[in-house]
């Protein structure tokens, strides 16, 4: 009889979560440079924006620079697409965030960014969903806003080519 | 016309996040704006390659398609971006510094089309180019 093996500790799961997403966003210094930061609830991430007055594109409303609008939203769907197909190398323990070196990250082929209301001078919030992850192409879906979740200030859809990946390179 | 030219200048030298970036407006003809972002470090998206991100990319197109508006010949109050779609051709290559200009090729009362390129030295191979749509704010005074 084979008995069950002992769940690992909550701490040590999450310990390794927290190491393999500070991994992919702490290396990428305009990541740093906009202030973007990550929450992460099990395996769903929320990009953070906190306001500040350097995103400033228009100081007469005030609201956001669009650039910093469509690059906050690049920023969240990059992310969410490694973060999810590293997820089961992580979870199984074969990816081992402790060796450091550099991932390779997905490339934006292209990025379509629908904006639909002035960005306020509020911390902003995104979510990405990924509409379809195959072997070269992905195509993924990001929502933006600040005070409501159903108040969106923009929104983006983007194609995007997969770093090829040594586990998968044969056959 | 020279002057809402000196005013789109002073207008877009003055944003908080463009000198943040160390972006540099070099030329406005009438619709037609050129806007350049030197290599910057913070700027990285891929430290693998030290390549800039295209957020930053993205940044420098919207504001020359925005620039671009505010120097047409219809002379906007203010403009704001209601879509723009982004391709990336390349990496732009690391060190180099990357200019995007941006042509407002038609204005209607409310919408303005805008197109721009984005290349680093080599000006044969775009880095990216992006279409957008623009609203237009009527000077004040002007029939609705």
């Amino acid at each position: 009889m084979k008995s069950k093996p002992t769940p690992e500790p909550v701490q040590v799961v999450k310990g390794r979560r927290d190491a393999a997403l500070g991994r992919l966003v702490d290396g990428v210094p305009y990541i740093q440079f906009l202030g973007i930061q990550f929450d992460r609830r099990g395996d769903e991430l929320t990009a953070v924006l906190p306001y500040s007055e350097m995103l400033i594109g228009n100081p007469l409303l005030p609201a956001i620079h669009g650039g910093v609008t469509a690059a906050f939203l690049e920023v969240a769907a990059i992310i969410e697409l490694s973060w999810s197909s590293q997820w089961e190398q992580m979870e199984d323990g074969t990816l081992d965030p402790a060796a450091g070196g550099l991932m390779a990250l997905p490339k934006t082929i292209d990025f379509s960014v629908d904006y639909l209301r002035s960005g306020l001078p509020r911390d902003a919030y995104a979510r990405a969903r990924i509409n379809r992850c195959g072997r070269r192409y992905a195509s993924v879906h990001v929502e933006a806003w600040q005070d409501n979740r159903s108040r969106l200030f923009a929104q983006a859809t983007g194609h995007f080519l997969m770093p090829l990946r040594a586990d998968k390179m044969q056959g | 016309m020279t002057d809402n030219k000196q005013k789109v200048r002073d207008f877009i030298e003055g944003l908080p996040h463009l000198k943040a970036l160390g972006m540099e407006l070099e030329a406005l003809e009438d619709g037609v704006a050129t806007v350049a972002l030197p290599y910057d470090t913070r700027l990285i998206g891929d430290p693998a390659t030290g390549v800039i991100h295209g957020g930053a990319v993205s940044t420098l197109m919207d504001t020359a398609s925005g620039a671009s508006v505010m120097c047409h010949a219809s002379q906007p109050a203010s403009t704001a971006t209601i879509d723009l779609r982004i391709d990336y051709m390349r990496p732009a290559t690391a060190g180099q510094r990357i200019t995007a200009r941006a042509e407002c090729y038609h204005v209607t009362r409310s919408v303005a089309f805008v197109r721009v390129i984005a290349t680093d030295e080599d000006k044969s191979r775009p880095v990216a180019t992006a279409t957008g749509a623009f609203t237009i704010e009527p000077a004040q005074g002007d029939a609705k």
